[in-house]
């Protein structure tokens, strides 16, 4: 059964240094302010999966959290450059970190693999790129059946996931609407989960008969975190603030404005100033 | 009289005529996206636009900046999970036409969005293949839209994130690739499709106004043309318009810059 605590107590409690962890949310439902308490909390030598590693990442890896890095996109989406993530390559700053390059098509098929309990993920992938000259991981398999070379690639299994939401009901079920990207397979793909949510409600009301829900049992920790996907957005609570990321191109371009900001509006913060920072991004009650 | 016009706008109506009504198009953002759409609010309107976030079918009024806008998804016939969308549809062969840029293009229309340099010493880390790799083999066919100039146009990619015609001729066959890979490059320049049997890619029509000098010096190999070299018809009253107040309704709705193009 999910455990209703404050993101603080669920970071401390299901996060730990060296854990291979997975933070999606695909454009919609960023989990930013997880990400910013992973940041508060020191955590070190972590090993970081996502397909779009864009603020979130820059972020983690700019403050050090991170010794290795699964990904398939690594851009700041519509602007360009992720420049604490090119620093980290590049230069070794602040620590040289490794990673593990794939394709979307090959993460979303890790996930999927690692939610079905499957050590590995088949598809048809991968062909006539360099991508399996520099990931060792990348291999094929033969179809028994046909003969057909496959690409294979190990299944993920983190050993935390976490997502944001759009809500949870009193028994701990979890709700997604809209852009659903892959957090339904990272959380059942993971040992450990931590759902940040707009809010909890008595009952999910009417519903499609077909609503993506994350049952109660499946869920490790939800976090009651409004605004917590800003500068990304919720569905029906708040648009993505498009700003901000034109804007996080200049905040992370130097190292010295990119710790200035960290340390203003991360290391002196916690959870709450989220619910300010969407105040104007609202979108009216249906 | 042709309305005066960008060589950036003639790139993206170019590359938006090749769009057929009845194409299922899997859009990349930023240019492809410009020139998908601007093909569904001119000649083809029934055209099926499909973005990686898993949104079919949708019908954005403005361009979005990033792949999971929530414009594209609220005006999307469904929304899919993001392994349904590479799985069932573009896995399963359900899209006709992959729309891809670059940062890096050689002859044979392979593209590098992943290094400048050395993959373990890059000069520069680009982002990477996100869903290049798989949309290059698993579409119909494939179109490219890349503005032209030395540092992009190159005689060898740093790194071949995904494929176009390989080493040219066969290929793809010889890879067991069934699709046809890139058919168009449309560039600010001119346009060009593979030769039948190198695959290489030879100008078939140039931009008006454009020299073969100018598309030399824009190119790092030695550009080739078709026996009959169009001129690409200027854009028209209609296509300049639109585009110019999607992209004036897109800088309204992101605030200053919108979309990148």
């Amino acid at each position: 059964m999910a455990r209703v605590l404050a993101l603080k107590e669920a970071v401390e409690s299901l996060v730990r240094d060296g854990d291979t962890l997975a933070m999606e949310g695909f454009t919609h439902l960023i989990p930013h302010a997880a990400g910013h308490e992973i940041i508060r909390q020191g955590k070190k030598h972590l090993t970081v999966i996502r397909m779009t590693p864009d603020l979130i990442y820059d972020q983690l890896i700019g403050m050090g959290c991170v010794d290795k890095l699964v990904f398939s996109w690594g851009g700041n989406p519509g602007v360009g450059s992720l420049h604490r993530l090119r620093d980290a390559i590049e230069n070794g700053w602040p620590n040289r970190i490794d990673i593990v390059e794939h394709s979307h098509a090959a993460m979303a098929n890790a996930y999927e693999a690692g939610a079905a309990g499957l050590p590995l993920a088949v598809f048809r992938g991968y062909i006539g790129t360099d991508l399996p000259k520099v990931n060792p991981n990348i291999k094929s398999i033969t179809c028994p059946f046909t003969g057909e070379k496959l690409a294979a690639i190990p299944s993920h299994r983190p050993d935390v996931a976490v997502i944001h939401a759009l809500r949870a009901d009193r028994a701990g079920n979890v709700l997604l609407e809209g852009i659903l990207g892959v957090q339904k397979e990272a959380v059942l793909a993971a040992k450990r989960s931590i759902v940040t949510v707009e809010e909890i409600v008595d009952d999910f009301g009417p519903r499609s008969l077909n609503a993506t829900i994350l049952p109660s049992w499946t869920v490790g920790a939800i976090s009651v975190v409004p605004g917590g996907a800003f500068p990304s957005y919720a569905q029906g609570y708040y648009k993505r603030f498009n700003a901000f990321y034109k804007e996080w191109d200049r905040i992370a371009r130097e190292r010295d404005t990119f710790l200035a900001w960290m340390k203003e509006n991360v290391l002196n913060k916690g959870p709450e100033a989220f619910a300010e920072h969407v105040r104007g991004l609202r979108v009216a009650a249906e | 009289m042709t309305p005066s016009y960008k060589p950036n706008e003639i790139m993206t109506i170019a590359a938006a005529r090749a769009l057929k009504n009845e194409d299922v198009c899997f859009v990349g953002i930023g240019m492809p996206s410009a020139a998908s759409n601007l093909a569904r609010l001119t000649h083809a309107p029934g055209i099926t636009l499909i973005y990686e976030s898993g949104t079919l079918a949708t019908r954005p009024s403005v361009l979005p900046l990033s792949i999971g806008d929530g414009e594209l998804c609220e005006t999307a016939l469904t929304t899919v999970s993001v392994p349904e969308m590479f799985r069932y549809w573009l896995q399963g062969g359900r899209i006709s036409v992959g729309f891809l840029g670059g940062a890096q293009i050689d002859k044979y229309a392979n593209l590098n969005t992943t290094v400048v340099g050395p993959y373990d010493k890059p000069k520069v880390r680009l982002p990477g293949g996100g869903g290049a790799p798989e949309i290059a083999t698993s579409c119909g066919e494939i179109f490219i839209i890349m503005a032209q100039g030395r540092r992009g146009f190159v005689d060898k990619l740093d790194f071949v994130t995904s494929l176009g015609h390989g080493d040219g001729g066969n290929a793809r066959e010889r890879l067991g690739v069934k699709t046809r890979g890139p058919t168009r490059l449309v560039t600010d320049l001119c346009i060009f499709e593979p030769d039948p049997e190198t695959k290489e890619m030879i100008v078939t029509s140039i931009h008006p106004g454009v020299t073969r000098d100018q598309i030399q010096e824009n190119t790092g190999w030695t550009v080739r043309y078709a026996d009959t070299v169009a001129e690409t018809p200027p854009p028209s009253q209609l296509e300049l318009e639109t585009l110019r107040e999607l992209h004036a309704r897109t800088a309204r709705a992101h605030g200053e810059g919108g979309s990148k193009e």
